[in-house]
């Protein structure tokens, strides 16, 4: 995997990453960009990453050719005293032939295999994948596990080595799925249910989020791809479908799950045995996610307090209005939610 | 040289004033008011892109709202592809094609000023929204179902729903009436096979237009009875799909990209022989190119599609009709590179122009093939990288080729030269503006930064690339100062241009700066393709300055106006209420009226 693509660099993907580094001014590791569509890291993002190679290299091939074509008329034609009038030529047809066939040529060379992968990477995916929802809302991802009985929200948990099937679907306007590290994005359509599949190669964190205009939000629907050891993935779904906490009577978290289900939260959010809303993200076990609000903010107990506090002003365009909580209600509700691991 | 007979009477008094310009049929005033009001659009767009700039110039920036953004970036591009480029565009086919081919006017005078009219209307009414509760925010393309009452509440989306249909009667009334020109009023000898290029385009892209727009009109009538009056067209949970609006969109979408492309390189291939001093190479080649993209523009709508799964077998087809458009457009650039080659390269700022467009189109072009791939495509759709593609094919190709445009013919316009020094510090300072601001854009694209996002967050590798991206975008600014100081101070002061200051080969060279009314005195005789480069057909196109008779002219009318006025008011009225719509109907029906009844002497 890792090694064995570092032995060979085609010369598009070099062509590439030193071009962003020239950019990028900082430095030189493409590991600084968290959610790059160069580089892959799933069998998925490889087909298309050895296609890009293959078209990068014929780019800057064809660039460079003008350019350097363009540049050399410039200085040997350009206008000097007394230089003659130029001839009158109309054409060339065997001039304009070839260089209607070169490109032909080309295009071929990258037709080709263009055919091969689409067919290769939309075909059904193989049996005993994991399935995966990835389900649309504004603006946010919810991700559910049918066969594991698991629903969370934002943070996508997969196994490394193991195919994972995605639907992909939408409860409003669409949305886009994309894990650039993952490969090619799809879209959440209403009334519709998108495929695509994706063999993760190594472990890690990747960045995504949504890629279709949504609305107000569309920019904070971010989300995040947690690729675990096969062991470590299991352990994640039995802390999953395990019951929630019970907060200690006596404790803040108790007076927050009073606050929790006798408010408006429970029209909204589901907690396994304490509310079962759907409009919002389950947050059964909330308290185990590294972020909150689409993955814009990292799940500190003063963030959460923050988002409570006036989701709107956290987040532009929020379907969760301000409940006008009081800041002991707030506290109250930090402590239960962040018991909720 | 021949000079105009000076014993001949102009059949039409020269008129000034600002009823003259109200009432006229003149195709030449028709172009500049067109060029003009498409000026001060394009910098209402570019207003809007800097605002757009500076809120992504760092991470988390809070220079305008969310709502405001979306709003800024739908109208950045609704602006400059339907209120500038376009516009700009027709300012040149009114002013240029019944010169280029020996007419007098184009087959529909008051027709053509029916089509202004109704484009500047529609155009003031996309515009109201910011005044009027919030512009369009849903995209330029529009997408539903964000675009249903239910998610965008507000009436942004009927102005540009409504203002789009204003806008497309005005491009289906130019469509036709430049078809009809160019197929009618030819001046003897001009076939088909010695138009000048220029010409070409304009008939290419206005059977795009009246070919297109009845699409997009379709899907936009659709889509204001879903709002108005609560039709299902586009509404999942009433069964609907809302891949229908993208499918019409996009059939008219792609079409629109040749809309926008074409004239300019119709522009391109008038400006480069006049400054190699050599014929365009492979003329038909070039033709034959324009007419097979014009064509093959109807089969690749859904590569605009391909994230939304169409099946491999769609997505295969409509890659391969994509790459092989890649086929004309380079032959195109190769035929422009064989016209410079041998030649005597003058560097005047409309040359710099034009080889600027060839070097930044090829880079659009290149970008465009990259994602002609569906693979490609789907880590590169929806992201800065096709933004970088765009603008390299609308700024670094259509608005490039258009200003060499204004360079070259400027003179011909207003009988002055331009200053050359100043066209010059606007060529580089714009050439450089603009690789700054858009190339890092390829890259922050392919690194996994989104389009249409209003922020990102400082950990993402973004920051650089979009901090150099706002700065080269501000630079554009002064470069568009710099030219339009170098118009209005030209204008007046500038060089007297004479009938052919660059010794081109067309036939408005023929005659003078700017031309009389009239244009020819006499009509033309085309003998050869480049009328003035060949000592006899030469002499045949200078003699149109001898006048041998009394012209008519068609008189001046307000009728187009009122018509217009009438057009405008009728469609605003779904939104604004009944007492807008039914007096544009009145004045519609009474303008029609007596547009059709008027005398023609």
């Amino acid at each position: 995997m890792a090694g064995r693509l570092q032995a060979k660099v085609p010369f598009g993907r070099y062509a590439l990453a030193v071009l962003a580094c020239l950019l990028a001014a900082t430095g030189c590791k493409l590991e600084q960009f968290p959610q790059s569509t160069l580089d892959p890291k799933s069998d998925y993002a490889w087909a298309i990453q050895r296609l890009l190679d293959q078209q990068v290299f014929w780019v800057v091939v064809i660039f460079v050719l003008v350019l350097v074509a363009q540049l050399f008329i410039l200085v040997k034609f350009r206008a000097r005293p007394g230089a003659p009038e130029p001839k009158h030529i109309h054409g060339n047809t065997m001039l304009e032939i070839a260089w209607t066939i070169a490109p032909a040529i080309i295009l071929t060379l990258v037709a080709v295999p263009t055919v091969v992968t689409i067919y290769k990477t939309q075909a059904p995916a193989p049996a005993g994948s994991l399935q995966v929802r990835a389900i649309g809302h504004q603006w946010w991802w919810e991700f559910q596990y049918p066969e594991l009985g698991v629903t969370t929200a934002s943070e996508l948990y997969v196994p490394v080595g193991r195919t994972v099937s995605v639907a992909i679907e939408t409860v409003d306007v669409m949305h886009s799925f994309w894990f650039p590290a993952m490969g090619g994005k799809r879209d959440a359509i209403p009334g519709r249910v998108n495929h695509m599949f994706f063999k993760p190669d190594s472990t890690g964190t990747y960045m995504g989020q949504c890629a279709e205009l949504c609305g107000t939000s569309h920019a904070n629907m971010r989300m995040k791809l947690v690729v675990n050891a096969p062991e470590e993935f299991d352990a994640w779904v039995e802390r999953q479908k395990a019951a929630p906490v019970h907060p200690d009577s006596t404790s803040l978290a108790a007076q927050g799950k009073a606050i929790f289900s006798q408010g408006a939260c429970i029209a909204c959010h589901s907690i396994s045995g304490v509310s079962a809303g759907v409009i919002g993200p389950n947050l059964t076990h909330v308290g185990s996610r590294s972020t909150i609000a689409g993955a814009i903010y990292e799940n500190t107990p003063e963030n959460l307090g923050h988002w409570l506090t006036d989701p709107p002003a956290r987040k532009p365009g929020s379907l969760m209005p301000n409940q006008a909580l009081t800041k002991d209600q707030v506290a109250a509700l930090v402590a239960y939610l962040t018991s909720l691991k | 040289m021949a000079t105009t007979a000076a014993t001949v009477h102009a059949a039409a008094p020269s008129e000034s004033g600002l009823w003259s310009w109200l009432t006229t049929v003149d195709h030449k005033r028709i172009g500049v008011l067109y060029g003009v009001t498409a000026f001060i659009f394009f910098l209402i767009g570019g207003i809007e892109a800097l605002m757009i700039r500076i809120q992504l110039m760092r991470p988390d920036m809070n220079f305008v709202s969310p709502d405001v953004y979306n709003q800024l970036f739908t109208m950045h591009a609704t602006t400059m592809i339907f209120l500038a480029v376009m516009p700009l565009s027709a300012s040149f086919f009114n002013f240029l094609i019944p010169l280029m081919i020996g007419a007098r006017d184009v087959a529909f005078p008051r027709l053509n000023a029916f089509s202004y009219w109704v484009f500047l209307f529609g155009a003031i009414f996309i515009n109201l929204s910011f005044v009027l509760g919030g512009a369009p925010d849903a995209g330029w393309f529009g997408y539903s179902n964000l675009t249903s009452k239910q998610y965008s509440p507000g009436h942004g989306v009927d102005f540009w729903a409504i203002g789009l249909q204003i806008l497309g009667i005005a491009s289906l009334a130019a469509g036709f009436n430049f078809i009809v020109t160019i197929i009618n009023l030819r001046a003897p000898g001009m076939k088909f096979m010695r138009m000048p290029v220029f010409v070409w385009m304009t008939l290419v892209t206005s059977f795009l237009i009246i070919l297109a727009f009845p699409v997009i009109t379709v899907a936009l009538v659709f889509l204001t009875f879903d709002r108005t009056v609560g039709t299902n067209f586009f509404i999942p949970t009433a069964g609907a799909d809302p891949l229908l609006w993208q499918h019409l969109f996009w059939l008219f979408g792609h079409p629109e990209v040749y809309i926008l492309i074409l004239p300019a390189m119709g522009i391109v291939s008038e400006v480069l022989p006049t400054f190699s001093r050599k014929p365009l190479f492979g003329y038909p080649v070039i033709v034959y190119s324009g007419i097979f993209i014009g064509f093959m523009g109807w089969g690749v709508w859904s590569h605009h599609m391909f994230s939304v799964g169409l099946g491999p077998l769609a997505d295969s087809f409509f890659a391969l009709s994509t790459m092989l458009i890649a086929i004309p457009t380079g032959v195109k650039i190769f035929n422009w590179l064989g016209t410079m080659w041998g030649g005597r390269l003058e560097l005047k700022s409309a040359m710099l122009f034009a080889i600027g467009f060839i070097i930044l189109f090829t880079m659009g072009g290149l970008s465009g093939f990259m994602h002609a791939s569906p693979p490609a495509d789907l880590q590169q759709t929806d992201t800065y990288f096709v933004v970088a593609h765009i603008h390299y094919v609308l700024f670094g190709g259509a608005i490039m080729g258009i200003f060499a445009g204004i360079y070259y013919w400027f003179p011909k316009m207003t009988g002055r030269m331009l200053d050359e020094r100043l066209g010059k510090w606007h060529f580089w300072l714009q050439m450089i503006a603009m690789n700054l601001a858009f190339f890092p854009m390829h890259f922050v694209g392919l690194l996994g930064m989104p389009r249409r996002v209003y922020t990102y967050s400082a950990n993402m590798g973004f920051n650089e690339m979009n901090f150099w991206s706002t700065v080269g975008a501000l630079m554009i600014a002064p470069a568009i100062l710099i030219f339009m100081w170098n118009v209005l101070s030209s204008v007046r002061n500038g060089k007297p241009a004479g009938n052919d200051p660059w010794g081109g080969a067309t036939l408005e060279w023929a005659i003078p700066s700017p031309p009389p009314v009239y244009n020819f005195a006499s009509v033309p005789e085309v003998k050869s393709l480049d009328p003035l480069w060949h000592p006899e057909s030469r002499e045949a196109a200078l003699a149109s300055n001898q006048m041998h008779g009394p012209i008519h002219m068609p008189p001046s009318s307000h009728w187009p106006l009122v018509s217009a006025l009438g057009v405008a008011m009728l469609l605003s009225g779904i939104l604004f209420g009944w007492y807008v719509g039914i007096p544009g109907l009145i004045l519609m029906v009474v303008g029609i009226y007596c547009w059709a009844f008027e005398p023609c002497d």
